[in-house]
């Protein structure tokens, strides 16, 4: 199964990956309108962190041992056996805010145009490249097979 | 073989709020899809109700007579709401809110501008009085300590909930109790007033009692199944006796901040303490990593996530650091003890919340880099790098 690698060394925290993942979930997939014509502004759901010199670009990891799925108050997380992935339901999601206090590396975010429910990495419907890894200027992200 | 005294499928009770002002339809907050039972071979009764256990012969009576022989049993009956001795707690109008049914009842009942009073500030209590708020009723909170969900929060972040449930039109009521429940003129059976210790009467319709519940360890007593608050647990969740289990609200298990057993009736506890259960039952024995206070709560929109000790004793040893923002509501409380994070409260900016509870839950020292806990920036950059790359190599790749 393919999953989102990190590289620290090339992240620059320059924020395309954050740019492309709010652009590639809207609705109309134009950055221009994304960013201001569809209501409040999406949340991304690859999170950049900056401490110079110091960068990172970390999202959901789905996790072998999924925290999230295991706290979550409406059965809205879940794993899903064949791909291995923790798949969020966001019409079941009842935006608790439990699976956020669980994840360790803070990649669950509260979506902020609605208030309620809450967003994550879904590796972009995983047919495609993921749009972080695709618009990434340093090939920090990058989608590689691993061993489940 | 699942055997439940409700009938509905599972469902997530810590939802019944959402439910009953609305915001939740009943298959939004029931668990699993309706084929998870066959999906997974499991035999279900739902609508039964044991009513005793046989542990010798290793069988479950339920109601009708009906035996049900188990090799491994789990006792995972949850608990039951507390409703004390108040005086006319009996009458029509009185009830309690912990389950399903108990929604369904309120659903049913509520509609109009009636006022109600509802006994106890606390998880449930609040929970209940936004949602019976938003169906237009005039709720009031009689709540005996000082300040609401002194369970979980400290005083500064209850009295934030405090102010803007307030502002939200609910009263709350702090330092009294209801001495007694009385009713009408011509029918006394039924709500008219609750009466407090200081002799005010407040007239009302509704009154529900929320002051805590209690483990059902009714099946275990009279048994050589030891109990105590609770059903006592080793960390594998076996019970005293050696092929019954038990996890939820009724079991007494190990809490990794207090390093003691402890009832801790929370949805997260729940569910890992079953699913441990449930791998030892199996045969693959797997210890259970311990759980301790934790909610993540939302009151007219106000985050809040709490865990560990909020609301620690002074003592040498315990250090608290605390950031607020009075304008924002914004407040950040985090315990420590001996450089190890013991408890933490998040109002408001709760999304680097998990960071703070794996720190807890792995006991990491934090003296290297305590100062960075509160900062604006906190994230897992703030972390000791070998920390770091620890945790990003460890949950991908096995």
């Amino acid at each position: 199964m393919k999953r989102i690698l990190y590289r620290d060394e090339v992240c620059m925290g320059c924020g395309l990956c954050e740019v492309n993942c709010i652009v590639d979930h809207s609705k109309s997939k134009d950055i221009i309108k994304a960013y201001k014509k569809e209501g409040l502004r999406p949340s991304s759901r690859i999170r950049v962190e900056v401490q110079h010199p110091l960068t990172l670009a970390v999202q959901c990891q789905h996790c072998k041992d999924h925290p999230c799925v295991m706290v979550c108050l409406s059965g809205a997380m879940r794993k899903d056996a064949k791909t291995g992935l923790v798949v969020h339901d966001s019409e079941k999601c009842a935006g608790c805010w439990t699976c956020i206090m669980v994840c360790p590396y803070g990649a669950i975010k509260v979506d902020t145009a609605s208030n309620k429910a809450v967003l994550k990495c879904d590796l972009c419907g995983e047919s495609n490249l993921p749009a972080c890894v695709a618009a990434c200027p340093n090939e920090a992200l990058l989608y590689e097979e691993v061993v489940p | 073989m699942v055997i439940s005294e409700e009938s509905p499928a599972a469902y997530s009770r810590p939802l019944i709020g959402e439910y009953l002002c609305g915001n939740s339809s009943l298959e939004k907050i029931t668990y699993r899809s309706k084929e998870f039972w066959r999906l997974n071979n499991v035999e279900v009764f739902l609508g039964k109700r044991v009513v005793g256990v046989e542990l010798s012969n290793k069988f479950v009576t339920l109601e009708g007579g009906e035996k049900v022989y188990f090799e491994n049993l789990l006792l995972a009956t949850g608990g039951k709401p507390i409703t004390g001795s108040i005086d006319g707690k009996d009458k029509r109008g009185v009830f309690t809110f912990t389950s399903l049914s108990d929604a369904e009842i309120l659903k049913a009942r509520i509609g109009g501008k009636e006022r109600a009073v509802i006994i106890g500030g606390g998880l449930i209590g609040v929970c209940l009085a936004e949602a019976l708020a938003k169906n237009g009723m005039d709720v009031a909170i009689i709540e005996l300590k000082e300040t609401i969900l002194s369970l979980l929060l400290d005083p500064t972040s209850s009295e934030i909930i405090r102010s803007k449930i307030q502002k939200e039109g609910i009263k709350v009521l702090t330092g009294h109790s209801v001495q007694r429940i009385i009713g009408k003129k011509d029918d006394e059976n039924t709500v008219d007033a609750v009466v407090l210790e200081n002799a005010q009467v407040i007239p009302c319709e509704l009154v529900v009692i929320a002051i805590g519940v209690r483990p059902r360890i009714e099946l275990a007593q009279g048994t050589e199944i030891k109990t105590n608050i609770g059903i006592v647990m080793d960390r594998f969740m076996r019970t005293s006796v050696p092929y019954v289990y038990a996890c939820g609200d009724v079991a007494e298990a190990y809490d990794f901040v207090f390093e003691e057993n402890r009832v801790l009736p929370q949805w997260p506890t729940a569910y890992i303490g079953g699913r441990t259960a449930g791998f030892n039952m199996a045969g693959k024995e797997t210890q259970y990593p311990g759980s301790t206070l934790m909610s993540a709560l939302k009151y007219f929109n106000i985050p809040v996530i709490a865990a560990g000790v909020t609301n620690p004793m002074n003592s040498q040893e315990i250090q608290s650091l605390i950031s607020y923002s009075p304008k924002d509501a914004i407040y950040k409380k985090i315990v420590i003890r001996k450089g190890r994070i013991i408890g933490f409260i998040l109002v408001k900016d709760i999304e680097r919340a998990g960071i703070l509870f794996y720190l807890m839950q792995e006991n990491v020292d934090t003296d290297e880099f305590k100062e960075k806990l509160l900062s604006s920036d906190f994230g897992l950059l703030s972390l000791p790098a070998e920390l770091r790359k620890k945790m990003l190599a460890e949950c991908v790749v096995d």
